[in-house]
């Protein structure tokens, strides 16, 4: 049991979470970076080899487009259907294969990364689908290339949608990487388990659960100013 | 410039093949105005999506200003598309642009520099009239300057023809008559070709050189609009005169006298009745517009038996009439 009324539990206290809040950011922008990245082209890669996608036929074969499409399918799915915890555990040998480590703040990153991607990816299969197809079909007809139907006409267009995706994404990734912070990922999952759990102090539990909903808070409120102004301030699209 | 030949394209739907383009052939003249019309599901759209390729025919070849269309490689097709701008009904505007990027784009495509597309994108904002909302964002414009700009981003790479995908079927009347007259403008001023599909005869009257009427697949009836209205038993002229359903059978032979240019002063009417003994009945009459020039049509029921009403029509025709026997013996 800590006590709140010992010298130097404040500044301990305000020390301990410093550290953990800077790992879990540190945690969350890694993972969001690389999240953003991977996920983009997976989920692009996913509309475009559909059937009557923009690159429905890659090199000319429509059985290479269809097959990269079920790969790609199978992974999303697979990765989305194994809960967080679990993937995590599994994920030990593989992180240490990767990082020679599977314990410590940046050893969480793969799982959490792992975990990300093909949420991620779905929501950007989501919205890229929502751009009408009228829009390809009139980029097609100035006489646009596969890639400058993409990069010109279906990303550009689907972004303010695909901020708020990666918004939600963002939100998930603070909430997993505080479930890492069970198997030694550190962060404010760390403190909530080391101090609150195993030393009974119902403030660190508290901070630490004040300090995850503001930085939730400020994610939610960044993706929707931002998502707003590239839509020009203009009427907002319903989604979902 | 634009010819079809032999062209057939079906589409395999859940419930069955669908024929959209049936054996059609066809031939737009360059810098003349040509309508499509039809009612949808006629085939019409998949007719003109054909013509850039956006939709591909399953036999047959399209050629524009000499490129055979079917034959072109990815890459000789999307330098053809230069040459062929085109409108839609639904605009396709990119929100995530201004007015002046969706205009550019056609440019970037092609790897125009950023100087070039800006003045390119000004002058041609210029000729559609939007030249000061260049830096609008799209969701601020009204339908018809949506359509516009539509039109702006389809001529900024100066092509030859024209293609209209229902340019103004999503426009309300007044819009539609200012779109309509820029249209006019740009086949007058730059000689461009036009191609549009409409399922308004309002738009073939006021803007066609040429029309097809085009039923299941196929295109029934064709030709240039100043011919077509003195053709006997024409349905693609019948839909440009108003002069509504036909009476109930009673006998009688209906004829309908087309009038160019209203140039008559002859008693035709009153002779007609006098020379052949004939009452005549006056069901109906219009005066429109069409392809620039006043066109009178006058439809008439006359009386007589078989042989009296085809003498009264020989008449007629001897005197240079363009008569049209819509119903009965004549």
């Amino acid at each position: 049991m800590i006590d709140v009324n010992a010298p130097g539990f404040w500044p301990q206290l305000f020390e301990t979470l410093r550290i953990a809040t800077g790992q879990t950011l540190y945690q969350v922008g890694i993972t969001l970076l690389l999240t953003a990245i991977i996920g983009v082209a997976i989920g692009t890669i996913l509309v475009v080899t559909e059937a009557d996608g923009v690159l429905a036929r890659p090199f000319g074969s429509r059985a290479l487009g269809r097959a990269i499409n079920a790969v790609l399918q199978l992974i999303v799915n697979l990765g989305r259907s194994i809960p967080f915890i679990i993937l995590m555990i599994a994920l030990i040998p593989f992180t240490r294969l990767v990082l020679g480590t599977s314990f410590g703040v940046t050893a969480a990153i793969v799982p959490l990364t792992v975990a990300a991607i093909p949420f991620f990816a779905r929501m950007v299969e989501m919205s890229l689908r929502e751009v009408p197809a009228g829009l390809v079909e009139a980029g097609t007809s100035l006489g646009a290339s596969r890639w400058h139907l993409v990069a010109k006409v279906l990303l550009p267009e689907a972004m303010p949608s695909l901020v708020l995706g990666f918004t939600t994404t963002a939100v998930s990734v603070v909430n997993f990487s505080a479930i890492v912070g069970v198997i030694g990922g550190g962060g404010l999952g760390d403190v909530a388990i080391r101090y609150g759990h195993q030393r009974y102090s119902v403030t660190h539990i508290i901070a630490v659960i004040i300090i995850l909903v503001a930085i939730v808070a400020i994610i939610q409120a960044i993706g929707n100013a931002v998502s707003m102004r590239m839509r020009g301030g203009g009427p907002a699209r319903a989604r979902r | 410039m634009i010819t079809f030949d032999k062209v057939s394209k079906t589409f395999a739907t859940r419930s069955g093949s669908v024929v959209a383009l049936d054996d059609v052939s066809l031939e737009v003249a360059q810098g003349e105005i040509f309508g499509v019309i039809g009612r949808s599901g006629a085939g019409k759209s998949t007719l003109v999506r054909t013509v850039n390729m956006l939709e591909s025919p399953d036999s047959g070849t399209i050629t524009v200003d000499g490129m055979e269309m079917t034959a072109l490689s990815a890459g000789d097709l999307r330098d053809a598309r230069r040459r062929i701008g085109m409108v839609f009904q639904q605009f396709n505007l990119l929100n995530s642009r201004t007015v002046r990027g969706n205009v550019e784009l056609a440019l970037e495509v092609h790897g125009v520099a950023r100087e070039e597309r800006r003045r390119k994108a000004g002058e041609i904002l210029d000729l559609v009239g939007l030249a000061d909302r260049a830096g609008a964002r799209i969701f601020e414009l009204s339908g018809g300057q949506k359509q516009r700009v539509g039109i702006a981003r389809a001529l900024a790479t100066n092509p030859s023809v024209l293609l209209s995908d229902e340019a103004t079927s999503a426009l309300d009347p007044e819009t539609t008559a200012s779109i309509l007259e820029l249209l006019r403008g740009l086949n007058r001023d730059l000689g461009l070709t036009i191609l549009l599909i409409t399922h308004e005869m309002d738009v073939v009257k006021t803007l066609c050189d040429s029309a097809a009427l085009m039923e299941n697949g196929r295109i029934v009836e064709q030709g240039r609009l100043d011919e077509v209205v003195l053709r006997d038993r024409s349905k693609l002229s019948a839909g440009l005169f108003p002069l509504g359903e036909l009476p109930e059978e009673r006998g009688t032979t209906i004829v309908e006298i087309t009038f160019v240019g209203l140039a008559s002063n002859e008693p035709v009417i009153a002779r007609l009745a006098r020379d052949h003994d004939l009452s005549i009945s006056l069901l109906g009459a219009a005066i429109e517009t069409i392809g620039g020039r006043q066109t009178g049509r006058t439809r008439l029921e006359l009386d007589g038996g078989a042989a009296v009403n085809a003498k009264a029509v020989a008449d007629l025709r001897s005197q240079g009439l363009a008569v049209s026997v819509v119903r009965g013996d004549a």
